[in-house]
């Protein structure tokens, strides 16, 4: 059903946690669908200096939401902007028809902390 | 590499060694089509009718009731089909519950795509349907009334009985109304007696009781208004069309002969194990047990844990050497969660939470232990990460 790289995301998921003093956060999915993804940056220079995530779902949603986190620590705000949630599913060599849909938010969860920060920031300015 | 630890009855079973040795001489060596006249094909013709005899035998019934298929779910559609079709002139008014098994709930669903009105009988917090509702869903119109004896997901054993009574007063006015039972997850566990039960077809599958897959048998009482649904040769009386599957046939009866046989002492070694399970998951916090806590299979002990979902707790028990399984929709491939936990009430999020325990012969207290042992931590990690948990302790 799922790939050995999923497995090994869910056994030993990367960057799972809070960040208190989170510079954005991100929350997406439905409980009653039985998947939620929360993610939490840190900012520094215009790059995701930290990031965490939370996620009460199923295999794939703990593996894409702990690879997702990988492969954008580190990055610019803009290169974790084109991160897609089809991307992180090619990443883990690829997800069950069944998961792509429900269990595959990770990347909108990243880019609504992403905006998160952003708006905080515009506040701030204002 | 560690033993496995099959706690999954409910889904299957293997099939027995007892009962694998007489199902072999079936494949290759007595291998005749029943329907053919030379000595070859008589004996597979006798092993049928013996096996007839002693699934009969069991079910309190007389052999002619007994029409072997492939399995629960062909038992389903076709007693549910055969009888609403052939009384349609009457009504078509069919009375099922909320919690029925997908084959009597999608069977239902294309026969109101025939003009037929079904009646979802509610069920309570424990998943047990009232008898008073099934009696005043009766209507002139009502035809056929399907339940089953004891539910897949949560082991609640319904008071089919009652039902029976029921049915048997309301035949003062409607002489032809029939009582189907899908009694898949009640072998081994509960009496079959058809008379007791007060029913005029039921259901079995053979994989259910350490038979092997593919195999079932719907028991249709003698005078029943019934129309055969797989058409072709004569086969099983006109009624199930098609060469019979001589060693299925001879296993499950074999199985079914064994499972009642043991029947008292399987429900004992259970349902002890069943409460041992039940006793120790009790102190994992923000747990609960779903289904009746008395008026259950004794070997069904479901759960759900709270902010965690279901098929992240099968994964890791599966890790661990330990298979169960989940009313989660992450578990199905119709993303729904369970319709059985979310009849009883249960929110959805919490329903995407469930796993259920089904235990069988093979399981040990050692199991129990050795799952009592690991769950907590697998339960204590993955809400850790999860997102819910944290809400919900901050707004405490």
């Amino acid at each position: 059903m799922y790939s050995p790289l999923v497995m090994e995301h869910f056994r030993n998921p990367r960057n799972v946690g809070e960040l208190p003093d989170a510079d954005g956060v991100g929350q997406v999915g439905n409980p009653v669908c039985g998947d939620v993804m929360k993610m939490m940056i840190k900012v520094a220079e215009d790059r995701i200096a930290d990031i965490k995530f939370q996620t009460f779902g199923c295999g794939a949603a703990i593996a894409t939401s702990s690879i997702a986190t990988e492969m954008v620590k580190g990055k610019t705000l803009e290169e974790a902007m084109e991160l897609s949630n089809k991307a992180v599913a090619e990443a883990l060599g690829g997800l069950p028809a069944t998961k792509m849909h429900c269990s595959n938010l990770a990347a909108d969860g990243i880019h609504k902390a992403i905006e998160d920060y952003k708006s905080k920031r515009e506040t701030k300015k204002a | 590499m560690q033993r496995l630890i099959y706690m999954d009855r409910a889904a299957t079973t293997p099939v027995s060694p007892g009962v694998l040795e007489v199902m072999l001489p079936y494949f290759s060596q007595k291998y005749g089509n029943p329907s053919s006249v030379y000595s070859l094909a008589q004996e597979a013709r006798q092993a049928i009718e013996a096996g007839r005899q002693t699934c009969a035998e069991v079910l309190g019934a007389s052999p002619r009731e007994v029409i072997f298929d492939s399995g629960g779910t062909e038992s389903d559609n076709t007693a549910i089909k055969g009888a609403a079709f052939a009384l349609q002139e009457q009504g078509k008014h069919i009375i099922t519950s909320a919690i029925e098994h997908h084959a009597v709930l999608e069977t239902c669903h294309y026969l109101e795509k025939f003009g037929f009105e079904v009646t979802y009988l509610p069920v309570d917090k424990h998943g047990l349907v009232k008898v008073e509702d099934g009696e005043k869903a009766i209507t002139d119109k009502t035809t056929l009334i399907t339940i089953m004896l004891a539910n897949n997901e949560v082991g609640t054993i319904e008071p089919i009985a009652e039902i029976g009574q029921v049915v048997k007063q309301a035949r003062k006015k409607l002489p032809n109304l029939v009582f189907h039972i899908d009694a898949v997850q009640g072998a081994g566990a509960l009496d079959l007696n058809v008379d007791k039960l007060g029913v005029d077809m039921l259901s079995l599958a053979a994989h259910k009781f350490y038979g092997p897959k593919g195999m079932g048998l719907l028991y249709v009482r003698r005078g029943v208004p019934f129309i055969s649904q797989q058409r072709g040769g004569s086969q099983e009386r006109n009624r199930r069309a098609g060469t019979e599957n001589v060693p299925g046939i001879v296993g499950m009866a074999e199985a079914l002969r064994l499972a009642e046989e043991k029947r008292s002492a399987y429900v004992e070694h259970c349902s002890k194990l069943r409460d041992r399970l039940i006793r120790g998951i009790a102190s994992i916090e923000q747990s609960f047990l779903t289904g009746h806590p008395v008026l259950r299979l004794a070997n069904n002990a479901s759960f759900c844990f709270k902010y965690v979902e279901g098929e992240s707790i099968l994964l890791s028990l599966d890790f661990e050497g330990v298979a169960a399984s989940s009313g989660s929709a992450c578990t199905s491939a119709s993303l729904e969660a369970s319709h059985v936990l979310t009849a009883m009430g249960i929110p959805e999020e919490v329903a995407h939470s469930s796993i259920r325990f089904t235990l069988g012969w093979d399981n040990t207290e050692e199991d129990v232990d050795y799952v009592l042992r690991i769950l907590p931590g697998i339960v204590k990690r993955l809400r850790a990460m999860s997102p819910l948990a944290a809400e919900a302790k901050k707004n405490v």
